[in-house]
Parts: structure tokens; C-alpha cells; sequence
């Protein structure tokens, strides 16, 4: 895309390097790209943590009313995208610790430790959500 | 290499601009890594933690949280989550955010909201443990 222009005006004219929609989208990329998204998602999800931890502390009524947002169908939906988040997001910090070794760096390892994340984060979240609703009926 | 020896390739300016090397080398990578790992085996309980509250009453909830080992999980937990949340948005803003004073004012802003959901998950967990 962007060919060098004459440098009128500094910065801004400088050639480009192509960017994300120059390429065509590859396993490793899309999970790099999800790390970051649900890294972000994790950190205002903390509200989250942090109103529940509040409501237990403040007292039964509160409790309970919290407790009913968060059983809530759309409650529900946003608790379930969280714990795929966290799950996605732990399983990729995962590889980029097998990455700090030295280890798995080969195009076909790359690909399965991509995949891997996703299929496993999607198995364990599911997991986690069986387990949830049949100790206590979950949230 | 010091600063503003005959070596250096970096013109003296550059440092007296406070635009040099931060010294602070591959910190910002091991804090990150040594969160991480600290953050799978905490965050492995607070799943388990979760999935056996989630649905139980408010006594159940209350005498669980208030265990002194669940509490102390859930401490270091907050603490390494926050750390590492922290450190996690500072590179995002710093990947993103070019005008200097926004990014400054942004970097400040992920510190105090890192710290402000930190205490209050610590100030909730205290409370519990001595006695809601």
C-alpha cells in the first residue's frame, strides 16, 4: 500500500509497513490478536471479582441481589465469556512460557500450542460451567 | 554503558530529555512472567473456589471466604492478578496511545485502577476473614 510520498510533512509522510489487513489470517496470529482482547477483557472483569467479593462482605440482602444479577440469562453470558476468557488467556500465557524456554518455536508446534489454546480453553470453560451447575445450580 | 561516555552512541540531549534507557532492563518481562506463573496456580483456585460457591447462600459464601486459607489465596491472588493486569494495559497503552500527554495521563490512570479494584477486592476479603 503506502509508497514512500515526498516528505512534506515529517512523520505522518513517512512509508508505512503494511499491517493487519495485509495479511492473510493465521492461526498464531488470531490467537496472538485474542490474548491481547482477553487480557483486556480480564482487567475490567475484575470489577466483576471485586463487586462479588463487596456483596459477600456487605451482607445476605445484598449477597442475594448480586447473586440474581449474575444468575440472570445475560449475567450468565457475560460470567461464561469471562471464564473462556480467563481459561483462553491462561492456556496462551501458557505457551508464551514454553515459548521463554526456547522451545516450540517450529511452524508445526506453533500450530498445534494455537489450536491447543483454543480447543482446550473452549473444553475446560464448558467443563467448569458443568461442574458449576451441578454442585449448587451455579449462579 | 554509561551515559554520555565517549562511547555511547546516543547524543548527551537525548538523556538530559529523559528520553534514554528507562535502567530498568528486562524488569517490566520478568514481573510479567513471574506474575504469570504465580497467576495460573491461584487463578486454578479461584475457579475450584467459584464453582464451589457459585449458588450457595450467603452463610455458605460468608463461612467459605472467611477460611483462613481461602483468604489468604484470594489475597495473593489480587495482589499478582493486579500486578500483572497492570503491567499487561501499560504495554497495550504504550502500543497504541502516541501523543504524549494522553498516554502519560493513561498510564497513570491503568496504576490507580489497578490499585483502586485491588483494594477494594483486599478491603472485601479483610472483612470477611475478621468478621463481616
Amino acid at each position: 500500500m503506502a509508497h514512500s510520498k515526498p516528505a512534506a510533512t515529517g512523520a505522518s509522510a513517512r512509508p508505512l509497513s503494511p499491517h493487519l489487513q495485509i495479511y492473510t489470517p493465521l492461526i498464531n496470529m488470531v490467537v496472538s490478536i485474542v490474548h491481547r482482547l482477553t487480557g483486556a477483557a480480564l482487567y475490567f472483569g475484575t470489577l466483576l471479582l471485586a463487586w462479588w467479593l463487596i456483596a459477600a462482605a456487605t451482607g445476605p440482602a445484598y449477597f442475594e441481589f448480586v447473586n440474581g444479577l449474575f444468575g440472570s440469562w445475560f449475567g450468565r453470558l457475560v460470567l461464561f465469556g469471562y471464564t473462556w476468557a480467563l481459561i483462553q488467556h491462561m492456556l496462551g500465557g501458557i505457551r508464551h512460557l514454553i515459548w521463554d524456554t526456547g522451545r516450540g518455536f517450529d511452524l508445526v508446534t506453533v500450530d498445534r500450542l494455537a489450536w491447543g489454546s483454543i480447543i482446550g480453553s473452549v473444553m475446560i470453560t464448558c467443563a467448569i460451567w458443568v461442574a458449576a451447575l451441578s454442585v449448587r445450580g451455579g449462579f | 554503558m554509561a551515559h554520555g561516555s565517549p562511547d555511547s552512541m546516543r547524543n548527551p540531549l537525548k538523556n538530559v530529555r529523559s528520553l534514554g534507557s528507562a535502567k530498568e532492563g528486562a524488569n517490566h518481562f520478568w514481573q510479567q512472567r513471574m506474575t504469570a506463573v504465580a497467576n495460573v496456580v491461584l487463578t486454578v483456585f479461584l475457579v475450584g473456589l467459584v464453582v464451589y460457591i457459585a449458588g450457595a447462600d450467603h452463610a455458605v459464601a460468608k463461612r467459605t471466604l472467611a477460611n483462613p486459607f481461602v483468604s489468604l489465596m484470594l489475597l495473593l491472588l489480587i495482589l499478582s492478578g493486579m500486578f500483572h493486569m497492570r503491567l499487561g494495559m501499560q504495554v497495550i497503552i504504550e502500543d497504541y496511545v502516541r501523543a504524549e500527554g494522553p498516554k502519560i495521563a493513561l498510564l497513570m490512570l491503568n496504576t490507580f485502577f489497578a490499585i483502586f479494584v485491588g483494594m477494594a477486592c483486599v478491603y472485601a476479603v479483610l472483612k470477611l476473614s475478621f468478621g463481616a
